[in-house]
């Protein structure tokens, strides 16, 4: 848990991490990790915000992924709790075992809006990606896999006991 | 460093498996403040992970991912000593960009 409490502030490392930094940026060391200005921010026009408004599976997938015919497979595995007691943080893992996969994304049917995140994954990437999302409440959670066009997917359903939407 | 983003990233093989953590509040537009008012939607819409030039994630977030979001993924290719590129941009057009070293 060190790692994730370097950033959220818990514990004592934060304060040596501050501290670290600060002294290098007080000595004008150039910290080659800190060397950010060369990286360019992502183009935000290629956001797919349509997709994101969605209130309903289909349009969501049709806006995200050009296509909403799902296809249940176990050949897309994922993890999620059975039982989450905290809707705000939910760890969502997927994984897919299929040729030709260019994009992933995973959708929460009882979220006020679908579409929780989706992802592009270009060739030598793998599709196995772990991250954390909200959900409003028990609901059934659905990771699709877009491969050679075709949505392949796999749902489960999490039973959540505090909801993450306020 | 208002928006601090840690990356790691190791090498195993011909795999490079990266984890980042973001520091971002990802507010979803559905929670109220103390004094009852809505507190506006503030979230990371465009996330981007480049190695030595090439893009190897992009990520389109939406308000339903969790506060000070995690990720992590693999990808074949990445040497030890090579930078790790990261930068977001969210839904009020700020942004933030960090590197680390593959170990």
């Amino acid at each position: 848990m060190d790692f994730i409490g370097q950033v959220i502030g818990v514990g004592p490392k934060r304060r040596d991490v501050l501290r670290a930094v600060a002294a290098g940026a007080a000595a004008g060391i150039a910290l080659p990790h800190l060397a950010s200005a060369t990286i360019a921010p992502p183009a935000v026009s290629s956001y797919p915000a349509e997709a994101f408004r969605q209130t309903e599976k289909n349009p969501a997938l049709q806006a995200m992924f050009g296509t909403s015919a799902l296809t249940d497979t176990a050949d897309v595995r994922m993890e999620a709790p059975d039982i989450a007691e905290n809707g705000a943080v939910v760890p969502i893992t997927f994984d897919a075992n299929l040729p030709g996969i260019t994009a992933a994304g995973v959708l929460a049917l009882d979220n006020p809006f679908i579409l929780a995140c989706a992802y592009k994954i270009p060739a030598g990437t793998s599709p196995a990606i772990s991250s954390r999302i909200k959900l409003a409440k028990t609901t059934n959670v659905i990771s699709v896999i877009q491969s050679k066009g075709q949505l392949m997917s796999t749902s489960k359903q999490v039973k959540v006991t505090l909801g993450g939407c306020g | 460093m208002a928006h601090q983003i840690l990356v790691h990233a190791t090498t195993s093989g011909d795999t490079t498996t990266v984890e980042a953590l973001i520091k971002h509040p990802m507010d979803s537009g559905f929670v109220r403040d103390k004094a009852g008012k809505i507190i506006p939607p503030h979230y990371i819409e465009v996330i981007e992970f480049t190695c030595q030039g090439r893009t190897v994630l992009t990520g389109y977030w939406g308000p339903a991912v969790s506060k000070n979001p995690f990720i992590k993924f693999s990808f074949k290719g990445g040497k030890a000593g090579q930078p790790i590129g990261i930068a977001w941009v969210d839904n009020k057009g700020e942004t933030a960009t960090s590197t680390a070293n593959i170990v």
